[in-house]
């Protein structure tokens, strides 16, 4: 793919496929088959599907009618301005909305094929494999940096078996680029660490789970640049491995850390946010189909 | 990879330890419900007990009638006792504890103010049968006699730091921007504080007055040092001689051999339960997140 | 400006007066007991004799009948109490919340007399017939179980303490847990845990020192209870050694004895009884707000 124009984009590097069964390169966006028939998708770990979905707080719309094709190992940007639902989306999307009296969630939002709204199956498991790191970093404070870590591993009241926890908070951490600078106070409480580096323990700490999701809802909004690009690195690399949604208001941000981009604005007669186009990242952002598109990026309105 | 995923099982489906965390939840949430289930069914039963036994008690002599000939007539002094030591008691304590409650929360820098707050706080810990010693040492024992007066002033003390307390908390509550808007007016400091501030506080004000009335009509330990002379007093409006109420009247009453005592003393707790628990939910309606502790 | 002067004047000496108030009863408490200390010394906290016909007090007695009751009250009343704020702040729907809210606010209404009328009249026939005479007839060879099967022993007042505190453990603990930051308890469930594991794992330990300072003021509240517990405890003089033994209390020890006390050292006794109960119940009014310094909302506003 060649580096697209956009100013700040990173080249991304081309991680081998490892699976027979996907596709060479990123699996193009495309609309829903409107029979919902999937059999097209190879059903890798980490596929979310959103299928005529309407998030609402009583009778009240948030955002409408979205339609995404979230591909794996990728990382995708939802963009737009406040109050357009993008949050609302996002936390629809591991049942945290649920959390929220009176919210309500309509449509399909499916995981791997799998409806995660179904009766079956339950909130807390579809969040331990959907994970998220939210706006401000919110390390338990009365928890260590390691018990930070291990906290969803120690969920069951006692050891899984099998499961050395040190081995899974050094890799974590490691993972979340945090490793070198806690190795030698794992013990100290967590609200000694600096902004940025709260953020990457709430990181670490979801990815010790091993989720095959990881949400994000504008991470860096209460970081500093600094740390703001050390998350963007993060990002990227974990994207080999798990699929990223991330919410910004950030263009640049989505611009430079996204395979692809959803842009969302407010409907204005009904207040209710609405998808308006999504795509590869770099189409968005050079040569979008729709014309609002091409004027919010850049940044005549919003 | 994908073909094999899917003979084991998708991973949404639940694991064995999902269920065992989902069946924990429930026996915890389930011990919780049983704990606060425990709470309100003693209360229930406990106004229920005092409503079915003391509804044989009332009537229109046991109202009307003070104690005549050792166990007829009725609980009129203890009601009439009650009517007159609480009203004064609050009437002497509620002025001196806004005003205090007022100085502790308008010179929160001052470290008088400081000791104020503290004093209130160690006085409504204090058990209120060293208020009825304290009390009974500088007043009864001088004049001699138990007094109703000596009654007014234990409540007093009981009722002064309920009330500095909880106006200090409702005045903190006000926003300082009406203090300022008041000032910038033109209207004096002290003016500010009392028309505007403890007006807008105003509601916040009774309920503080109120809780402390509560508090007072239910106490009985210090009465039974100060106030009580043995039941018989009939002498309304007298602060120098001794007075029943309706604590401690049901206290007299409680132990005695006589069944009828023993009903006229659940009929004054019915009659005192009504009081009580009507001022309790009055200060419930009338403010905001308050609770009664 | 002269009105404020005054105004502040005002307000300040009204201060005064209640910093007055407190300090008389002290300095009262400290000269009323004065004989005492001089003629017994420590030896008043230690005897068990209280024998006004040869002049002996001791405080002993009443000093252990106070502390095993308010104990035995908070055993039970802080677990019920903590799990009652916790299912109100975290587990029970709206619709249930706020009456078991109420409830709990009215039970702290109650009169303690009321409390104490009930305790005698019905609860302790409930509880002699029931429990006490099965237990003490078969098991009262047992320590710590006792001897008395009337209803009226250390058991009863400490079951009616339990009731009389729980409300402050309560609303105390409901507070603290609602004021621990939403964001916490909600990274555990983003996590995939349950709701219980968030009130766990993250809540309860933030909560910990604010739960913790709940009980030392319920604590403080058991010990000077006076009413109920003279109308249940069984009014002995000895020390209790079993749970279902008559008892007595500092408090009711006082009310008990104050009308028929002879003035002089008897009354000086008791006023030295007073003495202790309020350096006993002003510490953990202290220890409390030591615990609590700095942490969230202003502790304990009263009723």
């Amino acid at each position: 793919m060649p580096a697209p124009n956009v100013a700040g984009f990173h080249a991304r590097d081309e991680a081998p496929s490892q699976s027979a069964t996907e596709p060479a390169g990123r699996p193009p966006l495309r609309a829903v088959p409107a029979n919902g028939d999937l059999a097209g998708t190879a059903a890798v770990k980490g596929h979310v599907l959103l299928a005529d979905v309407t998030v609402s707080y009583g009778k009240v719309p948030a955002v409408r009618g979205v339609a995404l094709d979230l591909a794996p190992h990728s990382v995708h940007a939802i963009i737009g301005p406040s109050g357009c639902g993008k949050t609302s989306l996002l936390r629809a999307m591991n049942r945290m909305i649920e959390l929220t009296p009176g919210a309500h969630v309509s449509g399909r939002v499916e995981l791997d094929g799998r409806d995660i709204y179904a009766a079956d199956v339950h909130a807390p498991r579809v969040r331990r494999v959907v994970g998220m790191v939210f706006q401000r970093p919110n390390p338990f404070p009365s928890m260590s940096i390691a018990d930070n870590v291990s906290a969803g591993l120690r969920l069951g009241g006692g050891r899984r078996r099998g499961v050395d926890l040190n081995q899974v908070i050094e890799t974590s951490l490691r993972r979340a680029a945090l490793w070198d600078q806690v190795k030698d106070r794992l013990k100290s409480k967590a609200m000694t660490l600096s902004g940025g580096q709260q953020q990457r323990l709430c990181i670490a700490r979801a990815l010790a789970v091993e989720p095959s999701v990881l949400l994000m809802d504008e991470p860096c909004s209460s970081l500093d640049q600094i740390a703001t690009r050390k998350i963007e690195e993060l990002i990227r690399e974990l994207s080999r491995s798990i699929t990223i949604v991330i919410v910004t208001h950030n263009l640049q941000q989505a611009a430079r850390v996204s395979d692809t981009t959803a842009l969302f604005l407010v409907d204005d007669d009904d207040r209710h946010g609405y998808l308006v186009e999504s795509g590869t990242t770099e189409r968005i952002f050079n040569g979008a189909s729709n014309e609002l598109t091409r004027e919010y990026v850049s940044g005549r309105f919003g | 990879m994908t073909a094999s995923t899917i003979a084991l099982g998708h991973l949404l489906d639940d694991g064995v330890s999902d269920r065992r965390r989902r069946r924990s939840e429930l026996g915890w949430v389930a011990l919780c419900a049983v704990g606060s289930a425990l709470v309100v069914a003693t209360l229930v039963l406990i106004i229920g007990c005092v409503a079915a036994n003391g509804i044989a008690a009332i009537s229109a002599t046991f109202l009307t009638q003070g104690v005549v000939d050792y166990d007829q007539g009725g609980a009129l002094f203890a009601i009439l006792g009650t009517l007159q030591l609480v009203p004064l008691a609050a009437a002497l304590a509620a002025p001196i504890g806004i005003l205090a409650g007022i100085f502790v929360a308008e010179k929160r820098n001052s470290r008088v103010a400081h000791v104020v707050r503290v004093a209130a706080e160690t006085m409504s810990g204090l058990p209120t049968i060293i208020v009825g010693v304290f009390v009974f040492t500088i007043i009864v024992a001088p004049t001699g006699q138990y007094s109703a007066g000596a009654g007014v002033i234990a409540l007093a003390i009981i009722m002064l730091p309920v009330i500095t307390r909880s106006v200090e908390e409702i005045l903190l509550l006000v926003p300082g921007s009406v203090r300022e808007a008041s000032l910038a007016l033109g209207i004096p400091a002290w003016r500010t504080s009392i028309s505007v501030v403890l007006r807008t506080a105003l509601a916040g004000v009774l309920t503080a007055v109120m809780l402390g009335v509560s508090r007072g009509a239910a106490e009985t330990a210090s009465l039974v040092l100060t106030a009580y002379g043995g039941g018989q007093a009939g002498n309304f409006g007298d602060l120098g001689s001794p007075t029943d109420s309706l604590p401690t009247f049901i206290y007299a009453n409680s132990i005695s051999p006589d069944p009828v005592l023993v009903t006229q003393a659940w009929g004054a707790s019915l009659v005192l339960l009504v009081i009580v628990l009507a001022l309790n939910l009055l200060v419930r309606n009338r403010s905001i997140g308050r609770r009664a502790i | 400006m002269g009105g404020d002067r005054i105004f502040t004047w005002l307000t300040a000496a009204m201060g005064l007066v209640v910093i007055a108030v407190l300090g008389a009863i002290a300095i009262e408490l400290l000269v009323g007991s004065g004989p005492v200390w001089s003629r017994f010394g420590f030896g008043f906290l230690t005897s068990t004799q209280w024998d006004p016909v040869k002049g002996l007090y001791g405080a002993l007695p009443y000093v252990a009948g106070t502390v095993t009751s308010s104990v035995l009250a908070m055993a039970i009343a802080v677990p019920v109490g903590i799990a009652t704020a916790v299912f109100i702040a975290e587990f029970a729907p709206r619709r249930i919340a706020a009456p078991i809210t109420i409830a709990v606010e009215l039970v702290a209404a109650i009169p303690s007399v009321i409390i104490g009328l009930w305790g005698l009249l019905v609860l302790s026939q409930l509880l002699s017939q029931n429990v006490e005479a099965p237990i003490v007839n078969n098991f009262g060879w047992l320590p710590f179980v006792g001897s008395s099967a009337t209803g009226s022993d250390l058991f009863t007042a400490s079951l009616l303490l339990a009731l009389m505190i729980t409300p402050t453990i309560v609303a105390l603990s409901r507070e603290v847990v609602s004021s621990i930051p939403r964001m916490q308890h909600d990274g555990l469930l983003g996590l995939g845990g349950t709701r219980w594991e968030a009130v766990r794992m993250v809540v309860l330990p933030a909560a910990r020192t604010g739960i913790f300072g709940a009980c030392i003021l319920a604590l403080g509240r058991a010990l000077g209870e006076t009413i109920a517990v003279t109308m249940v405890i069984g009014n002995t003089g000895k020390v209790p050694t079993g749970l279902f033994d008559p008892a007595q209390t500092i408090a009711s020890q006082i009310a008990s004895n104050w009308s028929e006390a002879s003035i002089g050292l008897e009354t000086d006794s008791l006023v030295a009884l007073g003495l202790v109960l309020a350096v006993l119940t002003v510490s953990t009014v202290v220890a409390a707000r030591l615990i609590m310094h700095g942490r969230g909302p202003a502790v304990g506003a009263p009723a």
